[in-house]
């Protein structure tokens, strides 16, 4: 069979279609109860029946992981910056952020607790500290992987390090930063429910703990669907604009 | 005084290197006079590229002077232009504005860039209408094929009108037919422009085409071990290059080279 542009496209709406079919069918079949495993009608029903309360969540989830990823776009390309640029902070500082990137975050919002009280701290520094290493990390890789022949070309015409970075080392990292991006924003919300769920008075993550502490389980499922539909908004987004602005990194896609 | 003056000039990548007597190149000596085109052969290896690095002023001699236009070479020396073996072009600029980018650089059309912009892409398109790219100027590299990507390359290296062009093994990676067009444009550029060439390549039949003046280079320690003047006449067609004269001075360059690497030192001058 050929495979057209039509179904290249319809594929992933065929594909959820299908998987929706079949867990519907499943739990059916089987009889499982709401409580352990939802349909996905039962879910439905939630946005219906909660929809005021779920969309509140929502938002509030939604711009704590925006401020939070906002935060660490900064720091991120900042210390990217700094790490690619110089051998030195390159070795200083990279062991030590490999450290930190390792330490379970789930183990530090209880401390964020303290520092910062119960609310919107944990959640915006949760989602910084899960989602800046992947930025750092790219833009610092774009810096350092720059041609030396190139380097030479421009030093040889009296650049100095900050022409050549600004010139070459940062358009060229911009395909690894947008790539990082669609990584960090899946993260950040990760980091922020997580922060709710632990530690918090409100937004998703605070709905489905409550909501599965009192064996609402269709609602802990419609947390779940609504989570996932911001992540993946957020991830189309992030595509656009990558294919938008560095094209020239995506040459293969887009027959000359 | 020549234009370019090497008088015995060794170099070692570093002080351990030097303390043990290990150098790149050893004790080299050339004399380049304005306008003229030289080229420097050898084995892969041979230090080609060092010599490459210490006149264009990116490294500094660990013994020895090395003077350019009349001054003593103290670091990155704005009058020349390079170009390598890859083009190395940034695929999102278009070629125009790579042959731009020397000049967003380089004093003094950096300060006056933004003013003189246009004025600059017209000179810019000129030079690229000159080496067969007219109509290719608002193409991205990745766009053109890899003899026109050297094309771009090579009229990034001389966009600001260095006094010098260095090209390392710039057509290496071509095919022999598009080789021999560049040759051409390369000839043609540099026989309207007047500038210094020095041109590192391992293809004898490119040298002696193109060069006044062919040097052979032994392998580490990197030594001229010979001087060769190329007195065919200008302006050179490729037909030349079947003459027997031409041949002659291929073969006995090649004769050097041979014996280079059967040594593996320098051969007596």
């Amino acid at each position: 069979m050929k495979i057209t542009r039509q179904m290249e496209r319809w594929s992933p709406l065929v594909l959820l279609s299908a998987i929706l079919l079949l867990w519907q069918l499943v739990v059916m079949v089987f009889g499982i109860p709401e409580f352990i495993f939802p349909s996905p009608t039962q879910i439905g029903q939630q946005f219906f029946e909660f929809g005021g309360p779920l969309l509140e969540a929502a938002w509030k989830t939604f711009w704590v992981t925006m401020v939070g990823f906002a935060l660490s776009i900064v720091v991120g390309v900042m210390l990217g910056f700094l790490i690619g640029s110089s051998r030195l902070a390159y070795s200083a500082i990279y062991p030590l952020m490999v450290a930190f990137n390792a330490v379970p975050k789930a183990a530090v919002v209880p401390i964020l607790v303290v520092w910062f009280g119960i609310g919107l701290g944990p959640g915006i520094l949760t989602a910084f500290l899960i989602s800046f290493f992947p930025i750092t990390v790219n833009i610092a890789t774009g810096l350092a992987t720059l041609e030396p022949e190139l380097e030479d070309v421009l030093r040889v015409l009296g650049a100095k390090r900050w022409d050549v970075l600004i010139k070459v080392g940062l358009p060229r990292s911009m395909p690894y930063f947008y790539g990082s991006l669609k990584v960090a924003i899946t993260l950040a919300f990760v980091g922020t429910v997580l922060a709710e769920m632990t530690a918090g008075d409100s937004g998703i993550g605070y709905l489905m703990q409550s909501a599965g502490s009192q064996q609402r389980m269709p609602l802990a499922f419609a947390g779940l669907v609504t989570i996932g539909a911001m992540a993946m908004a957020m991830y189309e987004l992030f595509s656009w604009v990558e294919k938008r602005t560095t094209g020239w990194a995506h040459r293969g896609s887009q027959a000359v | 005084m020549a234009f370019v003056d090497f008088r015995n000039v060794w170099l070692a990548y570093n002080e351990e290197l030097l303390g043990a007597g290990h150098f790149a190149v050893e004790d080299i000596s050339l004399q380049v006079e304005q306008g003229e085109f030289i080229a420097i052969v050898g084995p892969s290896g041979c230090g080609k590229s060092t010599f490459m690095k210490l006149t264009t002023g990116l490294k500094m001699p660990s013994k020895g002077s090395i003077h350019i236009g009349g001054a003593q070479v103290t670091g990155p020396l704005k009058i020349s232009g390079m170009s390598f073996q890859a083009p190395s072009l940034l695929p999102w600029r278009t070629t125009l504005e790579n042959v731009l980018l020397p000049l967003e650089i380089v004093e003094p059309f950096r300060s006056d860039f933004k003013r003189k912009r246009q004025e600059y892409a017209a000179k810019a398109r000129d030079l690229l209408k000159s080496v067969g790219l007219g109509g290719y100027e608002d193409k991205f590299p990745w766009q053109l094929s890899g003899g026109m990507q050297q094309r771009a390359s090579i009229c990034r290296a001389l966009v600001h009108e260095p006094k010098m062009l260095l090209l390392d093994e710039p057509f290496g990676a071509l095919d022999a037919f598009t080789r021999e067009e560049l040759w051409c444009i390369l000839r043609d550029l540099q026989a309207a422009q007047k500038f210094n060439v020095i041109l590192v390549t391992h293809d004898l039949r490119e040298s002696v085409f193109l060069a006044d003046k062919v040097y052979v280079m032994s392998k580490s320690p990197g030594r001229f071990v010979v001087e060769r003047h190329i007195d065919l006449p200008r302006p050179r067609d490729l037909e030349i290059t079947y003459t027997p004269a031409f041949t002659d001075i291929v073969h006995e360059l090649r004769g050097h080279i041979g014996a280079i690497r059967k040594t593996g030192a320098a051969v007596p001058q």
